[in-house]
């Protein structure tokens, strides 16, 4: 019975740190700062949304597509944001969460042999998804430029086979975020060779240093791009699971197709949660947005003084720091650091092969725990350099 | 709100090096502004916000919210007569309010009885006074913006991506 697996995830390259993270659930009293999601609750008003609709016996399914409501509200929000026009019948999908807008425009756009462009390091399911969809990676090393995709990187990576780029910024794991003339750039080497945009963008409202510039609104982009969103991070949504892709009819209905037969729609609940988000206002996220730039420069300033170089993010909500000068591998010094000092941190090889020599450091834990964070990793530097 | 005055509400332990890392501010700055908010009375004091339900201090076990009726004195209003009710120690709040009634106190003592004692014998009998109307607390759910409940903090998966 050796073949009940199929081949494809059979020889998918299972994460190397899963050992690690087995670890980490395993012990107790560990302060983790490997956290990928907010460590805010949803704000109350959209619980309490979300209860209100199943007092209501809301508890059906929704058009594949997605409540109309919702798509509407979205198509409002993003005309108002971004100055984009996305018409909510046809060119708006509400998915569960980014991740599966993600699996739906591989499998909508793939054909066997097609490649896909990554940047590295990136969010973990990248390259995997891309491979399931027929479809081969192709990874882009982003290390020696600061961790930003650069437009000459851009081109020598595309050839005749190349039919997307996922492009994911504010970025996870790097926080590494693009401005409008950088994106620019970027948008022009795309068109240029009519290499389609998958951008992740769920990041985009925790930017700190400048506005968040949408893809899709670059001149020309719309018709290239296919934007993934969604409430998970701006609005400390994750477990409710709602996304959304926007992007060019066709596109949005082939989607549409492969969203019907597997997952039929987004549960009612998350999807009336997620639109008394929007109705709600935005101050919970620009408090939240506050709070997080304030850790942000606490864990990098800390983190600078500690010897781990570390660039200033510029979203998302984690500190990618550089532990090349301990001489470890990003596993090694994980592991240790957890063995000693119980913390938790997330080794950068997960995210690809140039996150070698860095560890991510989520701040989305609150000050106390990072200043604790800080004051352990402190400790265990001193003992390591004694030894070593 | 100032962002100083955001991040000291929230906690006021916090010292100026590390609210001046925050915001990416001078340290001298920071201090600067600090002391500004003091001397204009904007920041008051730093205390302890402590959870009275699970603490019982035998002084203060007791809660009372006092509506008072009282009639305004020519030239002050209601303000000389309210400092007077207010400098009471056993008077923990002490706010003017619109409606049927002008002050509302919160009164702390430890024991229905003592506090009955100081509606009946410090209250009631001063002249402006017209009339008041007791409450007595039973159960604090929230205060002040915290809800004094002790919860288990719903605990996130140690490690995702």
């Amino acid at each position: 019975m050796n073949d009940r697996i199929a081949h494809i995830v059979k020889e998918m390259q299972p994460s190397g740190i899963r050992v690690f993270f087995d670890l980490v659930l395993g012990m107790k009293d560990v302060i983790s700062l490997g956290v990928g999601e907010p460590d805010f609750v949803t704000p109350w008003p959209i619980r309490e949304a979300g209860i209100y609709s199943l007092e209501q016996g809301f508890t059906s399914y929704t058009s594949n597509k997605g409540l109309y409501k919702l798509r509407l509200g979205i198509s409002r929000y993003l005309k108002n944001k971004f100055h984009l026009d996305y018409c909510p019948d046809e060119e708006i999908l509400i998915t569960v969460g980014v991740s599966e807008g993600m699996d739906l425009i591989l499998r909508a756009i793939t054909n066997p042999g097609d490649k896909v462009l990554v940047p590295i390091p990136s969010y973990v399911s990248y390259g995997p998804m891309t491979e399931l969809a027929g479809g081969i990676p192709v990874y882009i090393d982003t290390e020696k430029q600061k961790f930003k995709l650069t437009p000459a990187d851009l081109e020598k990576n595309i050839d005749r086979k190349t039919k997307a780029i996922i492009f994911n910024y504010p970025a996870n794991p790097t926080g590494v975020s693009y401005t409008h003339k950088e994106l620019s750039e970027i948008n022009k080497v795309l068109l240029k060779h009519n290499v389609l945009c998958i951008s992740d963008e769920i990041y985009g409202d925790l930017t700190y240093d400048f506005e968040h510039t949408s893809f899709a609104s670059l001149p020309r982009a719309k018709d290239n791009t296919v934007y993934l969103d969604g409430f998970s991070k701006s609005y400390a949504m994750t477990g409710w699971r709602v996304g959304f892709a926007c992007g060019p009819k066709e596109i949005i209905a082939a989607m549409t197709k492969i969203h019907q037969y597997t997952i039929m729609c987004v549960p009612i609940t998350s999807q009336m949660a997620a639109y008394e988000a929007l109705q709600s206002g935005r101050k919970p996220v620009e408090e939240m947005k506050r709070e997080y730039r304030r850790r942000r420069e606490f864990i990098v300033d800390a983190l600078n003084q500690l010897g781990l170089p570390c660039m200033m993010p510029q979203g998302a909500f984690y500190a990618f720091a550089s532990i090349k000068k301990t001489g470890m591998s990003s596993i090694d010094f994980a592991q240790a650091l957890l063995k000693n000092q119980k913390v938790a941190v997330v080794p950068g090889n997960a995210f690809g092969k140039s996150g070698e020599g860095y560890v991510r450091m989520s701040y989305a834990s609150s000050l106390d725990n990072l200043k604790e964070a800080v004051n352990r990793i402190s400790l265990f530097l001193r003992r390591e350099t004694k030894h070593g | 709100m100032d962002e100083i005055l955001e991040i000291l509400e929230k906690d006021a332990r916090l010292s100026v090096n590390e609210i001046a890392t925050m915001l990416r501010k001078k340290p001298a700055d920071v201090k600067k502004a600090v002391l500004k908010y003091e001397k204009e009375g904007i920041i008051l004091r730093y205390k302890t916000i402590i959870n009275k339900e699970l603490v019982r201090d035998p002084d203060t076990t007791v809660r009372a919210l006092i509506e008072v009726d009282i009639t305004p004195q020519k030239d002050v209003g209601f303000d000389k007569i309210a400092e007077r009710i207010y400098s009471f120690p056993e008077v923990s709040s002490c706010y003017l309010v619109s409606g049927t009634y002008d002050l509302l106190l919160i009164v702390e003592g430890k024991d229905m009885h003592t506090v009955s004692n100081f509606v009946a014998e410090k209250l009631a009998p001063m002249v402006n006074v017209k009339g008041t109307s007791t409450h007595f607390l039973m159960k604090k759910y929230k205060e002040d913006g915290v809800i004094l409940k002790h919860k288990e903090d719903h605990a996130r998966i140690a490690i995702s991506y």
